[in-house]
């Protein structure tokens, strides 16, 4: 079952053509990354589809239902979830606060008990459980970025969109995102830009690759290792 | 997990213990205090409740408005004009007095939200101007600047003369005692815990699946219609309805009780106006020039104190306080 896909996505800044024409469809269950370099378009594709950014033209479909014109509260509320690829978390708040924000959000779960076990659940999920208390803005860099990965953990998600995850992560903490992935993979369906070429090997079912806004290739992570379109586009220029 | 941690519930259950010690310091202080002082006592806890009203804006939304007289005039003009034309009584005042400022608020919410940041702030003052001007306008049943008085006859409710010092005291305190209660359940509910995520990153909170715009929207008409309460009760209990309570002046105290007991704690805009209140008090006892010693405490807590000092208290030693 195709659980999310656009027709025609396009987003113009002023003549500028960030994404142009994209058709994308993306299957339940699966982990799905979108790679490509600097400027290609990855950010405004996935801001596109969560509605943090409006598109300039085309469709975007979730769940059966056409979301293009609905806010993006509205398309969080259908079930997914969508972390920033610059930290961005309620500073001045608690570790807990934070999540308990992400939780109380979903399935309408305002008893606390309820709150207070998909809170523990998620910072258990990521290994924040002992900085609970804490201050979030006090967290390292790599600790935030984690705290955000448990705010969408914390919204249980069917779609889960994650803008470079892994960027600031240390070796382990990169190591142990892999196997969060993995054991997300199957309930959630996830959606990742990623930078870190390992990270997308290890985890991803299929990579889209794009390049000035369009899709370049498609494919298993070994086609797009032999793509060499791909390394083009990496590269700037063929080795064949 | 080390057992010591705080949880959410113990803290709701201290803060709760927190105002109701407080309510019964206030209640209990009117048998020591002198006349003078608690007829102080009095009006300073109206003036809270509208500051409370504001704080739950400015403090914990981080909506800065400058109009929220208009809001505090439409309660105090809604008891007034109903009790003084159609001879209600004080209760059916009272309710057309917060009937009227929560409508304003909500109208008034609904234009001024579509701007932000400084454009809010100058839309905001312009609606109360607005307002000012209308009750000008409408001198013949406002009696504009010079006001007119609800009379003692109908400043009557269940038996008990509201003019009557001890009963005007108690009923101040009561009714400090609902909004501070009402207060302190709203910000520690999942509602007020969405509001300040609000004002601490907008961006995140709508990306969380919240819905920014309504929140601000209910923040505005909550916020209007307690500061309407207050103007409401004001009239009740000191028997005067005027235009004066309209102008800027009557915008800018909240702001200023809430910024010096600290914007964002359920306490601060209590001790703000009975800080700003009896500074002003005090310091016109000795100089004529009282208001350069209030403008002088500001600076100074500006500068040493921007959290107010219930900010501070948060800070340095009770890290609960809601």
């Amino acid at each position: 079952m195709i659980l999310l896909s656009t027709s025609g996505l396009t987003k113009q800044y002023s003549g500028l053509t960030a994404v142009n024409d994209v058709n994308f469809s993306l299957p339940q269950g699966q982990i799905r990354a979108i790679i490509g370099p600097n400027g290609a378009g990855k950010s405004t594709f996935v801001g596109m589809l969560s509605g943090k950014i409006p598109s300039t033209n085309g469709t975007v479909i979730f769940k059966d239902k056409d979301i293009t014109s609905l806010p993006a509260h509205k398309r969080i509320a259908l079930g997914m979830a969508y972390t920033f690829q610059i930290t961005s978390i309620f500073s001045s708040l608690s570790v807990h606060e934070n999540v308990a924000l992400a939780a109380r959000r979903i399935s309408n779960s305002t008893d606390s008990k309820t709150v207070a076990q998909r809170v523990a659940d998620a910072l258990d999920r990521v290994n924040l459980t002992d900085r609970y208390e804490q201050i979030a803005g006090d967290l390292s860099y790599g600790h935030q970025r984690l705290l955000e990965i448990a705010m969408g953990l914390a919204q249980s998600p069917s779609l889960f969109i994650l803008d470079e995850p892994t960027q600031g992560l240390s070796a382990e903490e990169i190591e142990s995102f892999i196997k969060l992935l993995k054991n997300l993979a199957g309930d959630t369906t996830i959606l990742l830009i990623e930078h870190n070429m390992d990270v997308v090997m290890a985890t991803a079912d299929l990579i889209t690759v794009l390049n000035f806004g369009e899709v370049l290739a498609e494919g298993s992570p070994a086609e797009i290792r032999a793509n060499i379109d791909v390394q083009a586009a990496y590269l700037g220029t063929v080795n064949a | 997990m080390s057992g010591s941690i705080t949880t959410p519930t113990n803290n709701k259950a201290k803060a709760l213990g927190l105002h109701l010690l407080i309510i019964g310091v206030l209640a209990a202080s009117f048998l020591i205090l002198p006349d003078y002082h608690s007829g102080i006592i009095a009006r300073v806890l109206i003036l809270a409740i509208y500051a409370m009203g504001y704080n739950l804006l400015f403090g914990y939304t981080g909506l800065l408005s400058l109009g929220h007289a208009l809001f505090f005039a439409s309660g105090m003009y809604g008891l007034g004009l109903a009790m003084q034309y159609l001879h209600v009584s004080p209760l059916i005042g009272l309710i057309a007095g917060l009937g009227f400022a929560a409508f304003v608020s909500a109208v008034v919410g609904f234009l001024a939200l579509r701007t932000a940041g400084v454009a809010f702030m100058i839309v905001t003052l312009m609606f109360a101007q607005a307002g000012y001007l209308t009750i000008l306008l409408l001198g013949e049943y406002t009696r504009g600047d010079e006001g007119f008085v609800i009379k003692q006859s109908q400043r009557i409710v269940a038996g008990f003369d509201l003019t009557n010092a001890t009963n005007r005291y108690y009923v101040s305190v009561l009714l400090f005692a609902i909004s501070l209660l009402l207060i302190g359940w709203i910000v520690q509910s999942g509602f007020g815990k969405t509001l300040v995520a609000i004002r601490e990153n907008e961006e995140r909170a709508r990306m969380l699946g919240y819905n920014v715009q309504l929140h601000k929207w209910l923040a505005v008409v909550i916020s209007g219609t307690m500061s309407g309460s207050a103007g409401a009760a004001y009239a009740l209990l000191f028997g005067y309805v005027g235009g004066t309570f309209a102008t800027v002046q009557y915008s800018i105290f909240p702001l200023l009780y809430v910024l010096l007991g600290g914007a964002g704690t359920t306490i601060g805009p209590l001790i703000g106006a009975l800080f700003m209140f009896y500074l002003i008090d005090i310091s016109s006892q000795f100089t004529s020039a009282y208001l350069l010693v209030a403008g002088v405490a500001l600076i100074l807590l500006t500068l040493f104190a921007p959290q107010g000092l219930a900010g501070i208290v948060r800070k340095r030693v009770i890290r609960w306080l809601p």
